[in-house]
């Protein structure tokens, strides 16, 4: 597996590396919050990605403004790496409409709720793109028990077939709610089955943000190079529920969680930034205040929005809707 | 090879349904650069039907696409092509190999426009043949609109003639929505008619009186209509046929209009019997119109059974008999 510890991805500024940074903290800080604001009340069930910041900021950092990001529910909060505001992505957790973003408007698609269906989607577009002679590529996120689905095969091979500039992105932390990664393959990794789509598959530690950058970044340039798309499988361990719903004692070793947790990949990346000299306490502490104050805003803004008009029940459900619908 | 021949002022051709339908494709690829075509074997081949056959060659392996063998990817790559900006017509094969493209209909071609505020379009055709009575191997005969009209967010539509085929097809390209068109394979060659040259749009949402009459009303769709004009043509009774052409969004007030005339209906489709479109039909007329009925709402249709050996298919059938039958017990 890939790793990058002891070095630094050429390309990469001393800036890059501290808005690297930013951007995981943010993500932490979105998750942490969530938890805590759906303990309270204030959200609804939420699916948590604690952990899973490595791999969402590192690939996501290897993209153009004009790429698309597929998102899946464990990717809900990716828009924050773009400037979506967290009041957006948790009105979308508060089940209120005003969550629902326009694709168009930061070239990320709707989160996509059931299990790999939106890896055609990433092909499609992709291939759409391709077709019209327009930049810009997509990548779609998944998990480990998404590549047991006949989506993920069927996107996969599509793109794969039309050469379509995609970069697919597993997040392999080993659990699909209480399944483990063997009940679920007999593959020896993930990244083995690009062999069947003749694509190349990579593998790479995905508590370590600078590698699964690496690895994006080479798959996003054969990927706009012509070169067709890749399967990135990120590494790591699930330590945290698969959602507010879920109580993992039940099938989960709760001392290998504790190990895993100790092992968490902001930390991590914080501690390597430091050595390098390149991150201060005084950098740290005003890194988290901003992301506490984006959700503070983000929480309040989506509080202060009023309840959602019954109305919405029926627009949008078609562009030029049939007369009938409102008859129940 | 079409005749073409002018009447008045726009020209007609003597077409068989499937080549209405792809008479349709090319005109609608000619006029929008941003249609295409993509299903399995539509373009080498020009579809199993020969449906598109001639894209190919005169749009290009870009716009008549030749996919993976894979109906629930196709679809979903049909999401992620209009998301870049494209109009895909997307044939499945066969009515029931459209059964895992199910999967994408319901959590996302039905959805996705909804889902974006109403912000971007999905403005997909998935067209397929579909239906009975054609000596086929297993599972080349279903009749599954009901699971598609069930899907809210999708339109769906079933021509019965020539004409309606290029019609409604044109009609289904151009709608913002995702529309569901089911081409009556029985008849894919055996209906033959008139069929105006270049564009042609038949609106979603309009029935068709294909006969009038005053005692009974026959309603029907697809490759049931001309055994509905059949059995009109043995009965002793006067029976108006209304060709529904499109189940969603449905042409209520011609069928209610239509049995305020004659005060008796029989309603007629191959697929099983439960929950068949049929039985919306029937609870349209019971809540609208049951102060104008005669005698109970009928339905003649497939039974509730899998789709049979062709050797028996034609016990499976609705037939100009059991039509009849049915019409004769409202007069008994």
């Amino acid at each position: 597996m890939a790793s990058t510890e002891a070095f630094v991805p050429s390309g990469l500024t001393d800036g890059d590396l501290l808005e690297l940074y930013r951007r995981m903290v943010l993500l932490r800080t979105y998750d942490e919050r969530s938890l805590v604001y759906h303990r309270q009340g204030r959200i609804g069930t939420y699916a948590i990605f604690w952990n899973h910041e490595a791999i969402q900021a590192g690939a996501t950092f290897a993209l153009a403004d004009d790429d698309w990001i597929f998102p899946s529910y464990r990717e809900s909060a990716i828009g924050l790496v773009r400037g979506m505001p967290a009041e957006t992505i948790l009105q979308w957790w508060r089940g209120h409409p005003a969550g629902w973003w326009n694709p168009a408007d930061w070239n990320i698609a709707s989160i996509t709720v059931p299990i790999a269906t939106h890896v055609p989607h990433a092909a499609g577009l992709a291939w759409g793109k391709k077709l019209r002679g327009e930049p810009g590529i997509a990548m779609a996120f998944f998990g480990d028990g998404a590549t047991s689905e006949g989506a993920f095969h069927e996107g996969v091979n599509l793109a794969a077939v039309m050469n379509a500039p995609a970069v697919f992105v597993c997040n392999n932390n080993q659990w699909a709610i209480s399944t483990p990664i063997e009940a679920q393959t007999r593959a020896e990794t993930l990244a083995d089955k690009a062999v069947g789509y003749g694509i190349p598959g990579v593998r790479v530690d995905g508590l370590d943000v600078l590698a699964v950058y690496n690895a994006a970044r080479e798959a996003v340039e054969r990927a706009r190079t012509g070169g067709g798309p890749t399967l990135i499988e990120a590494v790591h361990y699930r330590a945290a529920p698969h959602a507010t719903a879920d109580d993992p004692r039940a099938y989960v070793d709760l001392a290998r969680v504790e190990e895993e947790r100790a092992r968490e990949c902001v930390g991590r990346y914080e501690s390597t930034l430091k050595s390098a000299g390149l991150l201060t306490d005084e950098h740290v502490e005003a890194v988290r205040c901003e992301a506490e104050d984006l959700m503070r805003a983000g929480i309040a803004a989506a509080e202060a929005e009023p309840p959602a008009d019954p109305e919405l029940l029926f627009r949008h459900a078609y562009v030029d809707p049939p007369g009938n619908i409102r008859r129940g | 090879m079409h005749t073409w021949t002018r009447r008045g002022t726009s020209a007609v051709a003597e077409l068989t349904l499937v080549e209405a339908v792809n008479d349709a494709l090319h005109t609608e690829l000619e006029r929008d650069d941003d249609v295409m075509v993509l299903g399995e074997d539509v373009g080498r081949a020009g579809g199993v039907f020969r449906a598109t056959a001639g894209l190919r060659e005169r749009f290009g392996s870009d716009r008549c696409v030749d996919t993976p063998l894979a109906e629930a990817g196709l679809l979903g790559g049909a999401v992620g092509l209009c998301m870049a900006g494209w109009r895909p017509v997307v044939e499945m094969q066969y009515d029931a190999f459209s059964y895992p493209c199910l999967d994408q209909l319901i959590t996302h071609v039905g959805r996705y426009h909804w889902r974006t505020g109403g912000a971007m379009q999905f403005p997909i055709t998935i067209r397929m043949p579909y239906g009975g009575g054609v000596r086929a191997p297993e599972l080349h005969d279903d009749s599954p609109e009901a699971y598609y009209v069930h899907t809210p967010g999708i339109k769906v539509a079933i021509p019965s003639t020539p004409s309606d085929a290029k019609g409604l097809l044109a009609a289904a390209i151009r709608d913002p929505d995702p529309v569901v068109i089911f081409e009556p394979k029985l008849v894919y060659r055996t209906a033959r008619g008139e069929v105006p040259d270049g564009d042609y749009v038949v609106p979603l949402g309009k029935a068709r009186v294909a006969r009038e009459g005053s005692d009974v009303t026959l309603v029907a769709y697809g490759a049931m209509v001309p055994v509905c004009e059949r059995a009109a043509d043995a009965l002793d009774v006067s029976c108006e046929v209304i060709d529904i052409r499109s189940l969603r969004p449905l042409d209520e007030d011609a069928i209610l209009a239509s049995v305020a005339k004659t005060g008796r209906v029989v309603i007629v489709h191959e697929a099983p019997r439960t929950a068949g479109f049929g039985a919306e039909l029937a609870a349209l007329i019971a809540e609208r119109a049951i102060f104008d009925l005669q005698g109970p709402v009928l339905r003649v249709t497939g039974y509730d059974v899998p789709y049979p050996y062709w050797s028996i298919e034609d016990a499976y059938m609705p037939s100009v008999q059991r039509v009849s039958a049915a019409v004769r017990s409202l007069f008994e």
